[in-house]
């Protein structure tokens, strides 16, 4: 009825004549709003570039690729690789807690779940997704650093490996779920010829299935590693700002992520030094998760199975 | 271990120790499966069981905290008297920016790259763009939000400068949503309309949106369920640590309920207190986007129209 409606309408717009302006200035303004999203990524790259550019003039190469980090003593040093140690090794914490629990997670989901089950399951992971990240943040400080001080007696109140434990909880839903669609993707009649032979679920899983899925299960990872760089709250809470080059997971240690929010609710006059690493670190920032997320369409372009 | 070979008259012996041989071998096969099928629910569980620990440790934790007064109470830096009126009229406030802000320009753009320009180089590119930019971190639009917003346009910390912020992190997952929904809508309909002698623009607005609305819709709250939970941007823009005004208007400093637990989380080791305060703010923003994302769902299963 109400489609009849809506035509009718129409004719009587039409015989009006009024439209024929707009409908010749609508996709103007269609384009106009389109535009924005690209004018966004020029404003990111820009301000990125622009405000770096005025830090490197200060500050020389060597110095920011170096490990001494001290932003707010007298005389200041802007070495990023302790931020990027930061980054990478809480990644990888997340990584060796999401990799294995999604993987398997996915695989039950895909292959030996009941519709039923995955129907009930589901839902509730993408529950796990939608927590937002401060949550998780105040979980890892509040709940999960108390209860390995227990296990680990060394751990300090701030330390990387709480928040890249909890960082790998948070991209478990992004594994399990691009993990499960790639398997699901795979075609029935692959599954039922291993079936035909004898093999077991298992078998089929794992000698079949995943390797035909390898692709999209390959991106996932590498989606989720960029989404573990660019995570913000979770290791600014719990893994502190300390600015020491370390390879002990039980310290506090900076993400380059955690630096850029002390140091923008810190006191960091526009104009400063300190106020242009900034954006010195938010471009390797960007240029990390842009590699991988390019990587990451490189790879399930390029190694997918067709079929 | 097995001879396969064929003998033409095999002993009863023979016989009976191939069967028993490749019965152990099957056998230990599908324990092998079914062992297995158990160890990948459990890592299923595990993560349910995590979401499940967090809400409850935190619900625990808000337990004689979360009042009356507190939900209508001024920020304080007492405890006892601490409420989230503030940040919440604050959370509010965002929502009103980026609710009007990203439908049009959102839905503007998903009907010029499935209406309008289908093909091409420039959809193309756009739609790349929009792929990227979803996955850029939330910390570099933060940045992007303090030299744009903050400083080039002098709105400083205010709702509208935190609001624009979000809508431009916010803006891909709206446009791909609408992109889905109006993708979704069947070609006969506009045929109908143009066969009626109806003009594009007009054929758009009374046949393919109205069609469309409800994907459209649905994506839109999943977007704003995940603008307020975001911390990241906020905090890099400068909002300060305690407001305790009441903002009035879009062009007042503020303070939104992520934010809020962030501060308070901060400062738990000051006053152990805060902890609670914070978990009893994340119980009501845990709350509110449940019943945001009840919503959607709701819309989708009520409105989603086959055809």
């Amino acid at each position: 009825m109400e489609q009849r409606m809506n035509v009718r309408a129409t004719i009587k717009d039409n015989f009006a004549k009024k439209k024929q302006t707009t409908d010749k200035a609508m996709p103007i303004f269609f384009f106009v709003c389109a535009s924005v999203s690209v004018i966004t990524t020029i404003g990111i790259v820009l301000t990125l570039i622009t405000d770096a550019y005025k830090f490197f003039q200060k500050v020389a190469l060597s110095d920011f690729f170096s490990t001494n980090l001290a932003p707010l003593s007298t005389e200041p040093h802007f070495g990023i690789l302790p931020l990027i140690n930061g980054t990478i090794l809480t990644s990888l914490i997340a990584m060796a807690v999401a990799v294995p629990l999604g993987l398997t997670a996915a695989m039950y989901l895909s292959e030996f779940a009941s519709d039923r089950v995955r129907r009930l399951l589901k839902p509730m992971m993408e529950l796990l997704a939608g927590v937002p990240t401060i949550v998780y943040g105040f979980f890892a400080y509040s709940f999960v650093t108390p209860l390995l001080m227990k296990i680990i007696p060394t751990l300090e109140a701030k330390n990387a490996l709480s928040p890249g434990i909890v960082m790998g909880i948070m991209i478990l839903p992004l594994v399990t779920s691009l993990s499960e669609d790639a398997m699901r993707s795979v075609p029935a009649a692959m599954r039922e010829g291993a079936y035909g032979l004898g093999s077991t679920k298992l078998e089929v899983t794992v000698k079949v299935v995943i390797p035909a899925a390898i692709s999209g299960i390959m991106a996932s990872f590498v989606l989720a590693i960029s989404r573990a760089i660019g995570e913000t709250m979770i290791v600014t809470i719990a893994s502190g700002s300390s600015k020491n080059f370390t390879f002990d997971i039980t310290q506090s240690m900076q993400t380059m992520t955690a630096y850029i929010v002390e140091f923008t609710s810190g006191d960091a006059g526009s104009g400063t030094t300190g106020y242009y690493s900034l954006y010195a670190v938010g471009l390797m920032l960007f240029l990390f998760t842009l590699v991988l997320n390019l990587a990451a369409q490189y790879i399930s372009k390029k190694f997918r199975e067709e079929y | 271990m097995i001879n396969y070979e064929l003998k033409l008259n095999p002993t009863e012996a023979e016989k009976e120790y191939k069967i028993d041989i490749n019965k152990r071998r099957i056998d230990r096969r599908i324990l092998l499966n079914n062992i297995l099928k158990k160890v990948f629910f459990l890592s299923m569980v595990f993560a349910l069981a995590v979401l499940g620990l967090l809400l409850y440790r935190i619900g625990i934790q808000s337990i004689g905290w979360l009042d009356v007064q507190f939900l209508t109470g001024k920020l304080s830096i007492f405890p006892e008297k601490a409420g989230i009126w503030g940040a919440i009229i604050g959370s509010i406030g965002l929502i009103c920016v980026v609710i009007p802000v990203t439908l049009v320009i959102g839905v503007s753009t998903a009907i010029y790259l499935e209406e309008y320009a289908t093909q091409g180089k420039i959809a193309s590119f756009i739609k790349v763009n929009l792929s990227n930019l979803a996955s850029v971190p939330s910390v570099i639009f933060g940045l992007l939000g303090l030299s744009l917003f903050g400083r080039l346009f002098h709105l400083g910390s205010s709702i509208l400068a935190g609001g624009l912020t979000l809508s431009l992190l916010v803006l891909p997952i709206v446009v791909v949503s609408s992109q889905e929904a109006i993708k979704s809508v069947p070609n006969f309909l506009r045929e109908a309309s143009y066969g009626m002698g109806a003009d594009k623009w007009t054929t758009i607005r009374k046949v393919v949106l109205p069609v469309a609305l409800p994907g459209i819709l649905t994506g839109a709250i999943l977007s704003i369920s995940r603008a307020i939970g975001e911390t990241a941007p906020l905090v890099v823009l400068g909002i300060p640590t305690l407001i305790m005004k009441i903002p009035k208007s879009f062009m007042d400093d503020f303070t939104a309920l992520p934010i809020q637990i962030y501060y308070w989380t901060l400062d738990t080791v000051l006053t152990p207190e805060y902890a609670n305060l914070a978990a009893a703010t994340i119980i009501v923003l845990l709350v509110t986007l449940f019943l945001m994302n009840s919503v959607a769902i709701f819309i989708r299963n009520k409105y989603q129209r086959g055809f």
